[in-house]
């Protein structure tokens, strides 16, 4: 194999990667403080899809800056969620929770099949261009989508480390117990979570409809990406996402070239097996744990 | 009489007769009604599978969602053997044999994880199960799917059978789930799910209790759906490696009562009559509508029905 065309696989890995990062982020955010695996996740990426689709096909705004707005509408959908119905079963065992956003990720995805049917849709492209490096070819809306992508995470790992409210979900997910004596409102802290995890869903949704065609079939391969990244990466850790989106996307694009695209996800999934029992706390370690 | 209902072996013998009653009953009653028969194998058929899960689920704790991959790979074991032409009764058993080979050594390995991690790891079986059996098309079919020979003939003849063959399977089932509840396994397996440690620190076999209840419970679901591949006659990935095999059986347990005998069964009843409701009324949103039923069982039933009843008894 020539070495210019394993550069192209390394960049386009590293460019899935990116978007990757976006898609763990929010859903390593929620399992990592409130102990919940968000099946919703998926869906949520789907939903954010449409909404961009809908501003680019109604308003002819493009996904970059519909995201500004997606994203936050979408999050306060995720705070409601939480507030009002997870909340309620939170102590429960693992699979109670599990089970519970199984549930809205049904109807979540049968309402938008409903809505829009399974068809698939695009966005146009925004740019169009296509950036050339020696042998490399790279299309930029695809290296904005992904630079986009990690430049959120990073925008929200900041946050977490340096504004109030983002210690506080630091704390609660360091020591919940400790947080509530020191006055951190932990139910509260769950809800913000949960919105902030959604509306990175939200923003990821957007990124994805600028390179991906939308399907709400698409969601559980969403889910799927969004475990094995945060695995890989850490549980909890933002920045873990990053990294765990990255390896993921080098690890497909090269697995597309040696084992056959056929078996992307099987490749994705021996990853996470084998991670899980060599080194479960990922990568980088549990931030913030131990 | 007291000796005798409390002999361990008088559940499992009766669920055993009672299941050789409805087997063989059953198709009497209904006689060619292809809608009932339907309806009855597919009730018999989820009770099996809630049946299984519930060993690893239930007795023991640990959240599986790898129901689905022993299931297919099952269906795929006898489909296979019956295109190599081996009769009928080698299908099922190599539908047994092939998932317990693989639920031992990789139950072995992820039953370490405890949690969602347990969860995920063992979702991800279906997934590589699925991607294996469509890419190793000289084998399986790949994604066109593989037919049954020998199935085709009278459609009622075929559904009777399938129908006697589950309702037996799911007796069994019972009978075995009533025989670990009741012995040493069973209480291993209760101790693991209170507190993995401390049953460790009494002297519990966990790793190996956890494999032994993981591995059976593959058993059955292969041997479920090798009975559903000689049902429906053509199977393809999609069809039985789909993940609501693993995700219907967990909310029927979860309606009747995760962890308790009998849960799994009465979950069934009442899970099969509410998608019967839903699909023919609400077309469109069935699985949405199965959505909301989840969510607020969850909610508002999170113990389910028979530990719901037992309480109130109680109290």
């Amino acid at each position: 194999m020539s070495a210019s065309l394993l550069a192209q696989v390394l960049a386009n890995g590293l460019l899935l990667g990116g978007l990757y990062a976006a898609v763990a982020a929010g859903f390593s955010l929620v399992w990592g403080v409130l102990n919940v695996v968000n099946m919703l996740h998926g869906s949520a990426i789907v939903l954010g899809s449409y909404a961009a689709w809908f501003a680019s096909a109604r308003f002819g705004v493009n996904p970059f800056l519909s995201a500004i707005v997606v994203g936050p509408a979408i999050g306060l959908l995720g705070w409601a969620v939480q507030r009002f119905v997870i909340q309620r079963v939170i102590t429960a065992p693992v699979l109670i929770t599990l089970v519970l956003t199984f549930a809205l990720d049904l109807i979540l995805n049968n309402g938008m099949i409903n809505a829009f049917s399974a068809d698939y849709r695009k966005v146009p492209p925004v740019t169009g261009a296509i950036l050339t490096f020696g042998p490399i070819g790279l299309p930029l809306d695809r290296v904005l989508a992904a630079v986009a992508g990690v430049v959120v995470t990073l925008a929200v790992h900041a946050y977490l480390n340096n504004s109030r409210l983002g210690r506080a979900i630091v704390a609660v997910r360091m020591d919940r117990e400790t947080s509530m004596l020191m006055g951190v409102k932990v139910e509260h802290i769950y809800a913000v979570t949960f919105g902030l995890g959604l509306a990175l869903a939200g923003i990821a949704g957007c990124l994805m409809a600028v390179v991906f065609p939308i399907s709400p079939l698409n969601s559980s391969g969403y889910l799927g990406i969004a475990f094995v990244a945060c695995v890989l990466g850490g549980l909890g850790s933002i920045v873990g996402a990053i990294v765990g989106g990255i390896v993921l996307g080098v690890v497909e694009s090269f697995g597309a070239i040696f084992v056959g695209p056929e078996y992307s996800v099987t490749v994705a999934a021996v990853l996470l097996i084998a991670m899980l029992l060599l080194r479960p706390q990922g990568l980088l370690g549990r931030a913030g744990y131990e | 009489m007291k000796t005798l209902s409390s002999s361990p072996w008088i559940g499992p013998v009766l669920a055993l007769a009672g299941g050789a009653i409805l087997a063989f009953g059953l198709p009497v009653l209904v006689g060619d009604q292809a809608y009932l028969l339907r309806l009855a194998t597919q009730l018999a058929l989820l009770v099996t599978l809630a049946i299984a899960w519930n060993l690893v689920g239930g007795f023991t704790g640990y959240p599986s969602f790898a129901t689905a991959a022993f299931f297919g790979l099952g269906a795929y074991a006898i489909a296979v053997a019956q295109q190599a032409g081996w009769p009928a009764w080698s299908g099922f058993l190599l539908a047994a044999v092939l998932s317990a080979l693989l639920a031992a050594p990789f139950g072995f390995a992820i039953l370490r994880l405890r949690g969602h991690y347990f969860a995920i790891a063992s979702l991800m079986l279906v997934t590589i199960l699925k991607e294996v059996t469509t890419g190793w098309s000289d084998l399986t079919g790949g994604g066109m799917g593989i037919n049954l020979p020998g199935a085709g003939g009278n459609p009622t003849a075929i559904a009777t059978v399938a129908l006697e063959t589950m309702v037996i399977l799911a007796a069994a089932a019972l009978a075995l789930s009533m025989i670990v509840a009741k012995g040493r396994l069973g209480f291993g397996l209760a101790c693991i799910r209170m507190n993995e440690t401390a049953a460790m620190g009494a002297g519990i076999d966990a790793p190996r209790l956890k494999t032994i209840a993981f591995t059976l419970s593959a058993a059955i679901c292969g041997l479920a759906g090798a009975t559903y591949a000689r049902w429906i006659g053509y199977i393809d990935p999609s069809d039985v490696y789909d993940v609501m095999w693993s995700v219907r059986p967990i909310i029927a347990a979860l309606i009747g009562g995760v962890g308790t005998v009998f849960g799994p069964v009465v979950g069934s009843i009442v899970y099969i009559a509410f998608e019967e409701l839903m699909w023919r009324n609400l077309l469109t949103f069935g699985t949405g509508a199965l959505g909301v039923l989840i969510a607020l069982l969850v909610l508002l039933l999170p113990a389910g029905i028979i530990p719901g009843i037992l309480r109130r008894r109680a109290s």
